[in-house]
């Protein structure tokens, strides 16, 4: 909408990422603007969750350059696999959530527990104001009145909202999201989707999804990026994608998983 | 102060009953020992185990090093070193405390392997959550990390704790008077070693029974997926 809005907020320029000898992402080249939702689709193994968890600061990259808000994630003399301090991936780690397949709630905490957390020991609110606030992200997931519960006493579905207003509560510019219903019993998917679908029209969220659910992605996304061996062999609007693919990969993939 | 006493060796029973007040003085010495050091192996090991994972290479192999020195090494002889060797360095401490210090430490040895088991067995995507949660790693140990840790690691924690307390009849060799050190000394006097030392294994036998039914005890209590530390 606004000029602002047309920033790139993530950019990978030229990064690689290797498993020892496994290289999974070479010359990667991404860029994801300011509030854009862009889902991520393509064969296992082809480095979805890479590159989500590359921007989570969950795993390094080798070389390249990767910048979120313009901040770098390698320092010009940063050490270790990160190349990087660990003050300064905590720094970029502000700006970024993440959701996860398999929920990763905290299972020894309470729902509220569980979404008061981090913004308790590492935003440091107050108590107070950080349950009011839990609490409104679990309205708006549809869970308030389970905030007692524990996360063993909920359903998949409903442990995955919790995971989304956890996630939501420290406030991040960008969401990522790796395979957010796979986890899930059918009839439990389209409650989690939902969810995800009102995040879909607040425009400061630049979100990120990787998922199988085609019909979903083809709805709530701005941009599909079709995976490939570590490659974005496709992208473009869902109607383009899944209307008109060029690419014969692209087909092939398609008609495998709408068949 | 034993000589005061003397001790009616007619029969087992006016035996027993005229050794009871100071066997049972020793036990709680015995007592004293093992709580002292079980809680330095408590804290002691926790902080070898976050030592030993530290990602500073040269923290975690000094951490591994002493570790395995505490392990491999007989307990009698670190109680004396650091009975004897210490006050060479000008470290006089009072022999209950060499006791419980030596104790401890080799505990914390052990305790520590308890703490990285359970510490490992924890998901990674615990780690991960925590992270991308901006936590620190500090933070992600004492919220997420061992409080899930902690119901895996009771039993074990327990078997230790029970060996321990098999274990303080050594703290004898450097004075410190606890339950086995006294059955000798009154073995020594009367040439009646029967009663003392059946009283003392009888009452060694009584506490690990009591150790291990509170253990399970308090094993059903924890919430299966953790306790919250704060
Ligand atoms: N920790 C790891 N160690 C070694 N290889 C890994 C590791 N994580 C991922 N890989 C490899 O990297 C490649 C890309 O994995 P990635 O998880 O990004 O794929 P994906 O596109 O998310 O696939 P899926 O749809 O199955 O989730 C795969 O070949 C995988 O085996
Ligand atoms: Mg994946």
């Amino acid at each position: 909408m606004t000029e602002d809005n047309t920033a790139p907020i993530i950019e990978f320029s030229n990064v690689a990422k290797r498993f020892g000898p496994l290289t999974v992402l070479d010359d990667f080249n991404f860029t994801v603007r300011k509030g854009e939702k862009v889902t991520l689709i393509g064969p296992s193994g082809s480095g979805k969750s890479t590159v989500l968890r590359i921007l989570m600061t969950l795993e390094p990259f080798q070389d390249g350059r990767l910048t979120l808000s313009g901040m770098s994630y390698h320092e010009p003399n940063g050490k270790g696999p990160f190349k990087a301090s660990e003050r300064h991936l905590r720094q970029i780690r502000t700006h970024v959530g993440m959701v996860f397949q398999s929920f990763n709630l905290f299972p020894h905490m309470t729902v509220l527990r569980n979404v008061v957390e981090a913004p308790l020991r590492v935003l440091g609110i107050a108590r107070a104001e950080a349950e009011c606030r839990a609490l409104q992200l679990l309205d708006m997931v549809g869970l308030a009145d389970k905030k007692d519960f524990y996360p063993s006493q909920l359903s998949g579905g409903q442990q995955q909202r919790v995971a989304i207003a956890r996630a939501l509560a420290m406030r991040p510019r960008v969401l990522l999201f790796d395979e957010p219903t796979s986890a899930l019993d059918p009839q439990l998917v389209g409650e989690v989707l939902s969810v995800i679908r009102g995040l879909a029209h607040e425009h400061d969220l630049t979100m990120l999804l990787v998922t199988h659910e085609m019909r979903f992605a083809r709805e709530v996304s701005d941009r599909v990026c079709f995976f490939d061996k570590g490659r974005i062999c496709e992208q473009g609007a869902p109607d383009e994608i899944f209307g008109a693919p060029r690419e014969a990969r692209t087909r092939e993939f398609l008609s495998s998983v709408l068949a | 102060m034993m000589y005061g006493y003397e001790w009616d060796t007619t029969t087992w029973l006016t035996y027993t009953t005229s050794i009871l007040p100071i066997i049972l003085i020793g036990l709680t010495v015995t007592l004293k020992a093992a709580a002292a050091g079980f809680a330095i192996a408590l804290v002691l090991g926790l902080a070898f185990a976050l030592l030993r994972r530290s990602r500073l290479i040269a923290i975690s192999w000094t951490t591994a090093v002493i570790v395995e020195f505490l392990r491999d090494t007989p307990l009698l002889v670190q109680l004396f070193f650091l009975y004897y060797v210490l006050p060479e360095f000008g470290i006089v401490l009072p022999a209950f405390l060499t006791g419980a210090l030596a104790l401890g430490l080799q505990y914390a040895a052990y305790t520590s392997e308890v703490y990285r088991g359970g510490i490992e067995a924890v998901a990674r995507g615990q780690w991960e959550a925590a992270t991308a949660l901006n936590l620190t790693r500090m933070q992600a140990y004492r919220d997420i990390i061992i409080p899930q840790a902690i119901p895996r690691i009771v039993p074990a924690m327990g078997n230790y704790l029970v060996a321990m307390i098999k274990e303080t009849p050594v703290l004898s060799v450097v004075t410190v008077m606890e339950m086995m050190g006294l059955a000798n000394m009154i073995g020594e006097r009367t040439f009646e070693y029967l009663v003392p030392l059946t009283l003392v294994g009888l009452i060694f036998l009584l506490l690990t029974l009591i150790c291990s039914a509170g253990l399970h005890r308090l094993q059903k209590a924890l919430p299966k997926a953790g306790i919250p530390l704060r």
